[in-house]
């Protein structure tokens, strides 16, 4: 770890008993749901990180407590540091509340993790889906939804093979 | 096939001013089908005359779940989906994902694959930029930009195509270095380039840089503010124009950028104009790449010899019997990478694309997300185009150069 982030990890167990793992020189801190917004905010106005550059998540299925994880990953570019904030959360109906009002990448990139992952982000402004269509049934990127597999359909069989062709439930 | 359901504007609710719910205001649909909006996107705007009160982008059209689909393939047979997520930027994709892989399972990478790799980058960069250059010009009218600039690119395309065997879907860098080495005839390709390209940025400026037409459509169009920048991370030359000197390849070199000698243009303008200039300018910057990584490239092995990791070399499945099985038990088992999670990050033409995977200690990534540049990039466009013309919008989105494969993954 670098010595630039060790105050910063002070701060972060100090306030918010943050546990934290290193692996190639990467620090991921720990921090729980209800203090994540206290944790970016402190980062951003305290310690410059200005940049939310990735927010993202990781499904744990099958284990349930926590199912996920979500990851917060700061950069501050004045400093030139890099630090990871991940949020475990359970399985059955995931909340976290949203960072979209400490960075405005939480706008597009929460919608993305409630699509994906079915993520709920408490408060946030517009919570609709955005990469798949309205009206999909469940979240492609949990680890319970199958990779699926579509049937070509040429002229020739078009009809045979759309009778049977699963598709978005109406 | 499926009912079609009328959209009403209930859906948008929240999204639009009370004008238009009282239709004071128009709402009209731009999109998905435009040649302006680069790709399939859609935006929904409300008009005021021809005044943009709200923009409302809907994205997705092109959403292909690569990160799904890697989850299920070996870490190499994964890369291939990375050549498919940003088209114009294909070496760039699989250098990002290549350095996440190479940093997982820890990984060395002689000079000559690094040296490789930054000029064929660089030359990706040089396309990607060629492109941006000649679809804006295009939306502003300037027709004959657009032949030039394809004219150049497709210069770059063929020396990708002597090296990779592919124009565009190249999959040259691999975990560990590159496919294999380059031809005899790559060095004399991209000296013609280096020598022919410099004359050519000159041309294109004679067309547009100080146009008046040109300007008039550019200076003070689009304004992004450095903050606003930063809190909806925009990364790249978007960000560069607002007055941020961040560039990965500078602040955090990767396969040997220390060592080249170049300069991160920077604008404190923020306006279309200055997004422009920004690019342009980083056309010759890259050049100069090149040219230094062209004159130091130094010969040697262009693959790690690691084999646990990198497949050995065909000349030696004939004669070693460790060789062949090594080549058998990556090809259809792939290597074990630890069960851990890293973030790596590159200077993309558009930005910072970076790639964070986690290893669940088996042969298949557990996760990859692609952090792509156009997606942040493009979350600010409603901020930026408010009070503008529906003309300008189209110049603004050029501007942030997106590409849409970039965005939906």
């Amino acid at each position: 770890m670098e010595k630039s982030l060790e105050p910063i990890l002070k701060d972060l167990q100090g306030k918010f008993g943050a546990t934290y793992e290193e692996f190639r020189g990467e620090l991921h801190c720990f921090v729980k749901a209800e203090q994540i917004i206290d944790a970016l905010t402190l980062l951003r106005d305290a310690h410059h990180f200005e940049l939310l550059s990735a927010l993202t998540a990781v499904d744990y299925y099958p284990q349930n407590a926590p199912r996920f994880h979500v990851i917060y990953q700061l950069t501050s570019v004045s400093k030139n540091l890099s630090v990871q904030l991940r949020v475990p959360v359970n399985g059955d109906q995931p909340k976290v509340p949203t960072a979209a009002n400490v960075y405005k990448v939480g706008l597009w990139r929460e919608r993305e993790l409630l699509d994906m992952f079915g993520i709920e982000f408490e408060g946030h402004p517009d919570p609709r889906r955005i990469l798949m269509p309205d009206g999909t049934e469940g979240h492609p990127l949990r680890k319970d939804f199958p990779l699926g597999y579509e049937e070509p359909q040429f002229t020739f069989n078009y009809e045979e093979i759309d009778l049977r062709k699963p598709y978005v439930k109406e | 096939m499926a009912q079609l359901e009328e959209v009403s504007v209930d859906l948008y609710k929240h999204l639009v001013s009370e004008r238009a719910l009282s239709g004071e205001t128009m709402l009209l649909n731009m999109g998905p089908q435009h040649p302006s909006t680069h790709g399939v996107l859609r935006l929904l705007l409300e008009l005021d005359g021809e005044i943009i009160v709200n923009c409302i982008p809907d994205i997705g059209f092109l959403h292909t779940g690569v990160e799904k689909n890697m989850e299920a393939k070996t870490y190499q047979k994964a890369e291939v989906m990375t050549d498919r997520l940003d088209y114009m930027n294909t070496m760039g994709n699989n250098l990002s994902y290549v350095m996440a892989v190479e940093k997982l399972i820890d990984v060395d990478v002689p000079p000559r694959a690094q040296a490789l790799r930054v000029i064929l980058v660089e030359l990706q960069r040089i396309a990607s930029h060629l492109v941006w250059l000649g679809t804006s010009g295009l939306d502003l009218a300037a027709m004959s930009m657009f032949l030039f600039c394809f004219r150049e690119r497709e210069q770059i395309l063929d020396i990708f195509e002597l090296v990779s065997g592919q124009r565009m879907m190249t999959t040259y860098i691999r975990p560990g270095g590159v496919w294999r080495d380059v031809p005899v005839e790559f060095e004399k390709a991209v000296r013609d380039f280096l020598k022919i390209f410099p004359k050519r940025i000159d041309e294109y400026e004679t067309l547009l840089t100080k146009n008046p037409l040109f300007i008039d459509r550019m200076v003070d169009i689009g304004y992004l503010s450095k903050e606003t920048a930063l809190s909806y991370g925009v990364t790249g030359p978007t960000l560069r124009a607002s007055g941020v000197d961040w560039d990965l390849r500078k602040a955090r070199p990767y396969m040997g950028y220390e060592q080249y000698d170049f300069n991160v243009p920077v604008l404190t303008e923020g306006d279309t104009y200055a997004r422009y200039l920004v690019r342009i300018q980083e056309l010759r910057e890259s050049l100069k790449i090149i040219e230094q990584a062209m004159n130091k490239l130094p010969m040697g092995p262009v693959r790690s010899d690691n084999r646990k990791f990198v497949p050995p070399p065909r000349s030696e499945i004939g004669v070693s019997m460790e060789s062949l099985i090594h080549h058998f038990k990556l090809w259809t088992e792939g290597f074990p990478a630890p069960k851990a999670s890293i973030y790596s990050a590159v200077e993309s033409p558009r930005g910072e694309l970076a790639v964070y995977l986690e290893g669940d200690g088996g042969p298949k990534p557990m996760r990859v997300h692609m952090r792509t540049p156009s997606f942040d990039n493009l979350a600010v466009l409603p901020e930026i185009v408010k009070g503008h013309l529906v003309a300008d919008l189209v110049a603004i989105l050029a501007s942030i150069d997106i590409v849409l494969g970039d965005i939906d993954r």
